[in-house]
């Protein structure tokens, strides 16, 4: 135990696991959230978040009434901001699943403390993102005939399961309930802590909510066994979803999208984007409820160091996909790549660049992970980034054809703005009432953490 | 309706057991280490019928309790295997034969372009089966148990580690039981209702 990295002593609150820690102490602490009135930031952060999501619901309504020539895609750019901020969405996403499940793989004890609330995030970005495709479809209400093989009178025929987009239906669906329930098996013996501690409608609506557990040693052994099985199905399961929405684009023919580095940089790109938007929510998480010493420096140092790595290999795949389109000779490649770097687009594509490459560097400097602000600040850079990086793949790909006669230039419309940032707003009212309503730390997980450090605090080893 | 039981010719492990009325005795203890140290001495004192409640899970807990190892994986490799093999046969059925239709010159089923569904198909199926599978054999969802009857039960979701010795143990005697678990170090022990 002298990596103090995987130290569980070194990573949590210290007035909830050092010598004097108590099991009920962290019942309380947590518990207590959940159990009386939120601080007034939580109100001036529902207060920003609400509208906004109102925005979307008013974006969509008009959405649904007009059609969806109300966004700004058209030929030649027939994917514009709904695919940007659908990829954009599934990738933050990832970071979650990271944490809760392929952490958990690698008994990285340092992610007990934020793994419940980067599930939660999980959960409401495939959310958010699940709403581009299915509005994309115009008419949302029989979206499901033709996403999935319902057998129906009003199609008469089946689904085309050699397309990607069939792929991306069943990564993105399975991933959300995949998700979803890895996120309600942690919850339930935590749910069940909030039960025992309630009266009354309270106890009766999370009686309701923990399935009746009751933490026997017999239920804890097959719950120990379920938990370590959905990790390992999420971890392929993360990887695969990621791929699978690279291959929308990879397997078509347009130069600027026919590349086979496109899985591994998606993923890689995807747990880069979701790390800054897991430091960006935690911090906002600390600020609302003073949770400054359950989410330490360390975990969040930590979660720089993870954005670097991966930032670091983003950086790399843009210079690769420049190399491979020069080496291969392709004009139509080189075309295509050098109009992103130059063309019309190049305000978009240096944006990508300075958030994604320059940003992430900054990192380097132990005072630079350690500083709130100034990671707060590299976060939304690379929040930012990671946005360009899917507009500049699709616009610029999109927007030159083979034939000058078919050039065009993509512009959002108000809709298109006002359902972004109506998403961005979902996202936050969700992921504030789970703060408000649920346990966002694993109660039983760091009893866990605490009473491993207690024997061995006693055994001395 | 426990009179009516007794009359029918009925074979015994279908009549319920006599508890007379008594769910178990419940013994708290302050520690993970105490409850271990309980749970060993009432099973070399032949109890067979016991259970703890604790408020996370205890590791080794399982072997002092001689419980074997559960079988929730085999469910999974089984909904594995039909999540697979439906994945193969949806997309071979859907797409060869009950609408065939030339895509791009493409065959009508071929294996490479299956596997992302056949993959995400088996992985949705093995967490159905994860997460049902775990539900049935800790069978819940369960609103009403006799444990819940214990003066001291939050403690169980807490920082309290209970073991129970059940009614339904052939030796079950709540007085002996009660000295037992006092001895070991309970803090409140209780003869709990059904």
């Amino acid at each position: 135990m002298a990596d103090l990295a995987l130290d569980p002593r070194a990573e949590l609150n210290p007035t909830l696991v050092q010598g004097d820690a108590t099991y009920a102490g962290v019942t309380d602490a947590i518990s207590v959230i959940t159990e009386s009135k939120p601080p007034k930031q939580w109100y001036y952060a529902m207060a920003v978040a609400i509208p906004l999501a109102g925005l979307l619901f008013f974006c969509l309504g008009y959405l649904v009434m007009n059609g969806i020539g109300v966004w700004g895609n058209n030929s030649p750019v027939g994917w514009g901001w709904d695919i940007t901020n659908f990829v954009w969405w599934i990738g933050i996403g990832h970071a979650g699943t990271l944490i809760s499940a392929i952490l958990f793989l690698f008994r990285q004890k340092w992610r007990t403390s934020i793994n419940r609330a980067a599930e939660a995030m999980t959960l409401f970005a495939v959310a958010c993102a699940g709403i581009y495709p299915l509005f994309h479809t115009g008419r949302p209400w029989r979206a499901a005939y033709w996403l999935f093989p319902m057998p129906n009178e009003l199609l008469g025929m089946w689904q085309n399961f050699r397309s990607p987009l069939m792929w991306d239906v069943f990564a993105v669906s399975t991933y959300a309930t995949v998700s979803a329930l890895f996120w309600y098996v942690g919850l339930v013996p935590d749910l069940a802590t909030l039960r025992d501690r309630a009266k009354g409608l309270r106890q009766q609506i999370f009686g309701i909510l923990s399935l009746g557990w009751r933490g026997s040693a017999r239920q804890w052994k097959h719950y120990e066994l379920a938990y370590l099985i959905l990790a390992g199905l999420s971890t392929p399961l993360v990887l695969s979803v990621h791929s699978i929405v690279s291959f929308d684009f990879a397997t078509s023919v347009i130069p600027g999208w026919h590349t086979t580095i496109f899985p591994p940089y998606f993923v890689a790109g995807a747990i880069f984007s979701g790390f800054a938007m897991v430091i960006t929510l935690m911090v906002l998480a600390r600020w609302v409820y003073n949770l400054q010493h359950l989410i330490t420096i360390k975990h969040l140092e930590n979660m720089c160091k993870v954005i670097l790595a991966t930032g670091m290999i983003v950086g790399f795949a843009y210079g690769t996909e420049f190399f491979i389109a020069w080496y291969s000779a392709n004009q139509y490649e080189k075309f295509a790549f050098l109009n992103r770097a130059f063309g019309p687009y190049a305000w978009a594509y240096w944006s990508m660049i300075t958030c994604n490459v320059i940003s992430p560097q900054f990192f380097w400097f132990k005072k630079v992970r350690t500083s709130i602000p100034a990671m707060f600040i590299l976060a939304i850079f690379i929040n930012i980034g990671m946005w360009f990086e899917r507009f500049v793949i699709i616009a610029t790909s999109l927007h030159r054809d083979f034939l000058p006669s078919s050039w065009g230039y993509f512009s959002p419309t108000w809709v298109d703005i006002g359902t972004f940032v109506g998403t961005i707003g979902l996202f936050l009212t969700l992921f504030l009432l789970f703060l408000r309503f649920l346990p966002a730390i694993a109660i039983s997980e760091v009893k866990g953490v605490l009473h491993n450090q207690l024997v061995s605090n006693k055994g001395g080893h | 309706m426990a009179d009516l039981l007794d009359k029918l010719p009925l074979p015994a492990f279908l009549k319920p057991a006599d508890t007379g009325g008594h769910y178990g005795v419940i013994g708290d203890f302050d520690t993970p280490e105490a409850l271990l140290r309980a749970i060993r001495t009432a099973r070399t004192a032949g109890y067979t019928k016991f259970e703890a409640y604790t408020p996370f899970p205890i590791h080794g807990i399982d072997d002092a309790m001689g419980e074997p190892r559960s079988p929730l994986g085999r469910i999974v490799v089984v909904c594995a295997l039909l999540g697979l093999s439906g994945a193969v046969l949806l997309q071979w059925w859907t797409g060869a034969v009950d609408y065939p239709i030339i895509i791009a010159g493409k065959p009508l089923f071929a294996i490479e372009p299956s596997i992302p569904i056949i993959f995400e198909l088996g992985v949705l199926l093995s967490a159905f089966g994860t997460v049902f599978g775990m539900l049935a054999l800790n069978k819940l969802p369960t609103y009403y148990h006799p444990a819940f009857n214990f003066s001291k039960w939050a403690g169980a979701s807490n920082d309290r580690f209970l073991l129970a010795i059940e009614a339904i143990d052939p030796k079950f005697n709540p007085d002996e039981i009660k000295v037992l678990m006092d001895s070991l170090g309970s803090r409140c022990t209780e003869l709990v209702e059904a």
